[in-house]
């Protein structure tokens, strides 16, 4: 899909009626396309080239790059940084930020700074707590929970003010999303937590690793009953699983993670668990894309993202869109002032 | 004490029915409050308050409670201190991601919502942030004050 609108990379797009970013996962989901998005791990250095080699394998396969604030409660390059050198390309970024780490002051700041940037995207999260990391003992901040930070990325879009009521001048231009988890306990509860999220201002939702297609069923047609498919985008978490081991060890240690046991077992019955990992994937999302409601898939390859093409290609799901990447238009890239 | 707090949980209804009661009674006090001095009441009134919400809830004294709009369950006992239900990282055992021996604060807090009249519907209030300032401060007083203060 090329807009006829196409900027010159790093300016950003005209923001359509309707719309309240102007950026391209939210013309991508509002125009009814099935969307892909994944996530990016900041590296451990601070050298910018590892940044652009990591976002590069995904060109022409994603609609937005995730990225992550210190996921998992370790320490790696800033989501602001990452943003920072990869909306300079061109990059849709969604910008994630953890209430871990920062109080409402310094969350507020990035807000504004990852949108002069070129942000159109902010995922509003919680975060883990400090002791999944490799800083246990850090100060767990926790200022704002995440419904509190989607309310005031909104307060700071729509009212143009902070939260102290002061004034500013250019509000961000945002898309704002949040994540889900349909798979933890209480269950019964999780589509009222995203009906919460809704209100407090949340346009779209990634959701937790979904192994489990029948119960992403329950949780969309109770998100349906609820009156929200309207008002919001949701993409379903998929990922690789790399083997039976892993599978078990994730499900042990990642919070909130749900693997189902027959999942485990076919893994292990496989020769080459790892390929058997990446057809599970393919399947479901292929299973995903028909679960009415869910808008896209997010995908999630942690230390496997030299998958993520070949999943996307074999699965089908973009349907031959090729999505944005720097140098994907060459009659539209030529210079342009800022003006 | 964390075998109370399950205990209040299970109690919410006649603990809320309680306080609803109560609040009247501080509300009706607001005159003698007034003339004693709101200021000069905080710190016995707040010692009092911590003593018996500690006892029955593991109150936090945040200054800004919200038991009865948490099905009895003090959110301030989450790790995370989340004040808006609970967190993708509840464990299948309904225990909580970081403190692996503790009940999650918010599965408590669905199940003691249910025993509320409107409880559910409290529940799905979006709360605002927490205001830091209070920490120690007594809730009870605040209410009184500003109950009086609307009806006024």
């Amino acid at each position: 899909m090329i807009f006829e609108d196409e900027p010159v990379p790093g300016y950003p797009l005209p923001i359509l009626p309707g719309h309240t970013s102007p950026g391209r996962l939210e013309r991508i989901l509002r125009a009814g396309q099935f969307a892909v998005t994944t996530e990016l791990a900041p590296p451990d250095s601070a050298d910018p080239e590892e940044v652009y080699q990591r976002a590069k394998i995904f060109d022409g396969y994603v609609d937005a790059i995730n990225a992550t604030d210190g996921s998992g409660a370790n320490c790696h390059m800033s989501s602001v940084a990452v943003c920072a050198l990869l909306t300079r390309l061109g990059y849709a970024l969604v910008m994630q930020i953890s209430c871990r780490d920062k109080n409402r002051i310094a969350v507020q700041g990035d807000i504004l700074g990852g949108a002069a940037m070129g942000v159109c995207n902010i995922l509003c999260l919680t975060g883990d707590g400090v002791q999944a990391g490799d800083h246990p003992q850090a100060l767990p901040v926790f200022d704002l929970d995440c419904m509190s930070l989607l309310s005031t990325a909104r307060t700071l879009r729509d009212e143009h003010r902070f939260l102290s009521g002061r004034k500013i001048t250019y509000a961000p231009r945002v898309f704002l999303g949040a994540a889900s988890n349909p798979f933890a306990q209480p269950t019964e509860w999780r589509a009222e937590r995203l009906a919460k999220k809704v209100a407090a201002g949340a346009q779209f939702v990634q959701t937790q690793y979904c192994y489990d297609v029948p119960m992403l069923k329950t949780f969309m047609s109770r998100v349906e009953d609820l009156g929200l498919l309207g008002k919001v985008f949701v993409l379903v978490g998929v990922g690789p699983l790399r083997s039976a081991k892993t599978a078990e060890w994730m499900r042990a240690n990642v919070p909130g993670l749900h693997i189902p046991e027959t999942v485990i077992k076919r893994l292990a019955g496989a020769r080459d668990g790892a390929c058997e990992g990446r057809n599970l994937c393919i399947e479901l999302i292929q299973e995903i894309r028909e679960v009415r409601g869910v808008s896209g898939v997010h995908i999630m390859a942690y230390r496997q993202e030299d998958s993520v093409p070949d999943i996307i290609e074999r699965s089908g799901i973009l349907r031959g869109r090729v999505p944005w990447y720097p140098g994907r238009d060459p009659q539209v890239s030529g210079p342009r002032s800022a003006a | 004490m964390y075998a109370l707090r399950l205990w209040s949980v299970r109690h919410a209804r006649g603990l809320n029915a309680f306080y609803r009661g109560f609040e009247t009674v501080l509300t009706g006090l607001h005159p003698l409050f007034k003339r004693l001095g709101y200021e000069r009441l905080e710190r016995p009134v707040a010692t009092v308050e911590h003593s018996v919400k500690g006892l029955l809830f593991d109150c936090r004294m945040c200054g800004q409670c919200v038991l009865s709009s948490t099905g009895m369950s003090c959110p301030m006992n989450c790790p995370k201190q989340l004040r808006n239900g609970p967190c993708g990282g509840v464990r299948d055992n309904g225990h909580c991601e970081v403190r692996p021996e503790m009940k999650c604060v918010w599965h408590q807090a669905i199940a003691g919502s249910a025993r509320i009249t409107g409880g559910r519907e409290a529940l799905r209030e979006v709360q605002l942030p927490v205001d830091r300032r209070l920490q120690g401060r007594s809730s009870w007083l605040r209410v009184a004050r500003e109950r009086a203060g609307a009806a006024a």
